[in-house]
């Protein structure tokens, strides 16, 4: 049943497994084990985040294909939400339609990048996303009678998933059952399904025509494979669960704006996050995630303790500083590409005894 | 006898052809006319055409680096913004430093000011270039995936760096008095450091074509272009040869940044990775690795900027990218493909 579940891709290391069922329980139980506004907070960009790596993951590790535009179409995905909700008024069918609607656009972007560019290189791709990545994140803000511009979208959701609905007056291991919990579980099961549908994708014979693209498509391409078709499908499937993602952080934020979901600085998160974590295997996402966005939330205060600590030392004290944290995740970067390739989890993989 | 000496032949393509080949040079002066006809006042013209080219030229300047260094070893730096915001702070720095030269009414101090910050900017960013392709871009040759991954990386890590040295706050420095205001052709205004922006980057234009077409470096630098292996083969050191070209691109970058900061008179850590995206369309529309497509690229993107700046100014990035996309569908390969014996 569970080798099923995960379509038969299976952690293939003992602390990896343990690592990933420490990750799972935790977030499973959040609001029981962590309890606390800023706890949930981290917790459910955990999960959002683990969809939205994976299906980077999917692009970058499965088929080779570096893209810039990620966050556009994250974005896509949540002001689809947002707009339904704002236009409409807050009800489940608006959500539904606006996921689809956003769903549905960010595949036909998707599609008309990849025909354009994914016939020539890799880089060229990786060029022509980041251009268009940049106009579209600048136009979103220019348009600020349909999305608000700078400020963003503030808008009503469902009232089931705010904290003022209870579902039970009682409280459960002291946590009130409320809309924010539904909402939490709402994001949590959501991004399970993402998760292995992807993993379900991975594994599929697509998958594996996907990787052999990857490793090598002239070859592929001499076998009958018809390559630019195969990159061009892994770019829209990627595009719509990225956009799926963003429509779950539109739902859990109440709140969609350029900064939360199409900036430069997001978008290499998800970069340092696929890397760190292990490209090529969607476990990876998982680890990248869950560790990049705790070192977010809480190294970051560590440091600047640690920044305060030195303080006497200038030069130091100014490198360690709490805001300075991306640097150091940069030089990480820098030396899992060229030592780690496959990341935490090929790391794990490999010293399985 | 003497008449009989076999004259050698020299294969030349019909003039059609040849024509057909320079086509692009003429989308310059097009787009201008069709700005023209779309602003209507000849004095608004002048003045977005001049704002444009100077843009244009900016963009050129920071762009040629890129792509030089990416024909002659396959390698497209995304790091490269980097290198524009170093040398803009590098150079911005000079500046406050030589404070006095600035607000005096010489004219001569002024340039001076200006030309001891692009020196040690460019000064800077060169020895940048050495220590970021020995580091960050050596280990990786050749693989695409990892280059633009650990060039990326490469950018983050300036940029952080740029925010330990420099502060996290934006930088502002006012233009030296004698290239403020603007000089009145007729019933156009036009800012006197624009014409100088254009000046700087016709001259680099010049010197860039006469050193790649005339030059034993340029002839080696084309050839790498063309085919690397045999140019190693016949006993040249190419890697050697693109160590000192990524140090000029990387040091034309620092100029760019240099002059972009000056026009903009405000630098912030990443406002390379903003102009990068420019430099990416005109790297793509130009034809990756050629200089004169890049040239003409950047003219292209400085004026289509300008004018829809002026027409329409919500849509001017993404009109940018329509005009890739029409190029794209044109010439799939950029405006000037380089041929690769490879």
């Amino acid at each position: 049943m569970l080798t099923r579940l995960l379509s038969g891709d299976k952690p293939r290391s003992r602390v990896l497994t343990l690592l990933l069922l420490v990750i799972v329980i935790s977030l499973a139980f959040a609001p029981f084990l962590f309890p606390g506004t800023k706890s949930l907070e981290t917790a459910a960009r955990i999960c959002i985040f683990i969809a939205l790596v994976a299906s980077y993951d999917l692009l970058l590790g499965y088929a080779g294909i570096v893209s810039f535009a990620h966050t556009m179409f994250f974005g896509i995905g949540a002001y689809g939400t947002a707009l339904a909700q704002s236009v409409t008024g807050p009800s489940f069918v608006s959500i539904l339609w606006g996921t689809a609607a956003g769903a549905v656009v960010a595949a036909i972007f998707a599609l008309a990048i990849g025909l354009f560019s994914l016939r020539v290189k890799a880089i060229f791709f990786a060029m022509v996303t980041l251009a268009v990545a940049s106009a579209f994140a600048v136009l979103v803000s220019q348009m600020s009678w349909l999305t608000g511009g700078e400020d963003g979208l503030n808008y009503r959701i469902p009232r089931e998933l705010t904290p003022a609905f209870k579902l039970i007056k009682a409280k459960v291991f002291d946590v009130r059952i409320d809309g924010k919990l539904l909402a939490y579980y709402l994001v949590f099961f959501a991004s399970a399904c993402l998760f292995l549908v992807m993993l379900r994708i991975v594994n599929s014979p697509f998958g594996r025509t996907l990787q052999a693209v990857r490793d090598n498509a002239f070859r592929a391409e001499a076998i009958g494979y018809r390559v630019v078709w195969y990159r061009t499908t892994a770019t829209v499937l990627s595009a719509v669960i990225a956009a799926l993602a963003g429509s779950l952080l539109a739902i859990w934020l109440r709140y969609t704006g350029p900064a939360t979901t199409l900036s430069m600085e997001i978008m290499i998160d998800i970069l340092l996050m696929v890397v760190i974590g292990g490209m090529g295997t969607l476990y990876g996402a998982v680890l990248g995630a869950t560790i990049f966005i705790l070192a977010q939330m809480y190294l970051q205060e560590l440091m600047g303790v640690a920044s305060n600590a030195t303080s006497f030392i200038p030069f130091v004290s100014d490198l360690i500083a709490a805001d300075r944290w991306l640097l150091w995740l940069g030089v990480l970067f820098i030396l899992s590409v060229y030592f780690f390739p496959t990341g935490i989890v090929g790391r794990l993989r490999a010293s399985r005894g | 006898m003497s008449e009989a000496t076999i004259k050698p032949r020299i294969e030349k393509a019909p003039l059609g052809e040849r024509m057909i080949e320079k086509l692009p040079v003429v989308l310059v002066p097009a787009l201008a006319m069709l700005g023209l006809i779309a602003v209507g006042n000849p004095a608004t013209w002048l003045t977005l055409t001049v704002a444009g080219l100077a843009m244009g030229l900016m963009i050129f300047i920071m762009a040629s680096g890129l792509t030089v260094v990416f024909g002659l070893m396959d390698v497209i730096n995304f790091g490269h913004g980097a290198f524009i915001s170093v040398g803009a702070f590098v150079g911005f720095t000079v500046l406050i430093w030589l404070g006095g030269w600035t607000s005096s009414p010489s004219v001569f101090l002024n340039l001076s000011a200006v030309f001891m910050a692009i020196l040690v900017a460019m000064l800077a960013t060169a020895l940048m270039g050495y220590a970021f392709e020995r580091v960050i871009v050596m280990p990786v040759y050749g693989e695409h995936l990892k280059q633009i991954l650990v060039t990326m990386g490469g950018l983050i890590v300036a940029q952080q760096l740029i925010y330990v040295f420099w502060g996290p706050d934006e930088m502002h420095v006012a233009r030296p008095e004698s290239l403020q205001g603007s000089f009145v052709l007729g019933e156009a205004a036009v800012e006197k450091y624009r014409l100088v922006a254009v000046g700087i980057g016709v001259v680099l234009f010049v010197a860039m074509r006469y050193v790649l077409k005339s030059t034993r470096i340029g002839l080696l630098v084309r050839a790498g272009v063309e085919n690397g292996e045999m140019v190693e083969a016949l006993g040249y050191r190419v890697r050697r040869l693109f160590l000192m070209v990524f140090m000029a691109g990387s040091a034309l970058a620092g100029l760019g940044g240099v002059m972009w900061g000056l026009y903009q008179e405000t630098i912030t850590a990443h406002m390379g990775q903003e102009i990068m995206v420019l430099v990416f369309i005109v790297v793509i529309i130009g034809g990756l690795g050629s200089v004169e497509g890049c040239f003409i690229g950047a003219l292209l993107v400085g004026l289509l900027s300008n004018y829809t700046a002026f027409l329409a100014p919500k849509v001017a990035l993404v009109s940018t990218i329509g005009l890739m996309v029409i190029i794209l569908m044109w010439r799939p390969q950029g405006l000037y493909p380089v041929v690769k014996a490879k």
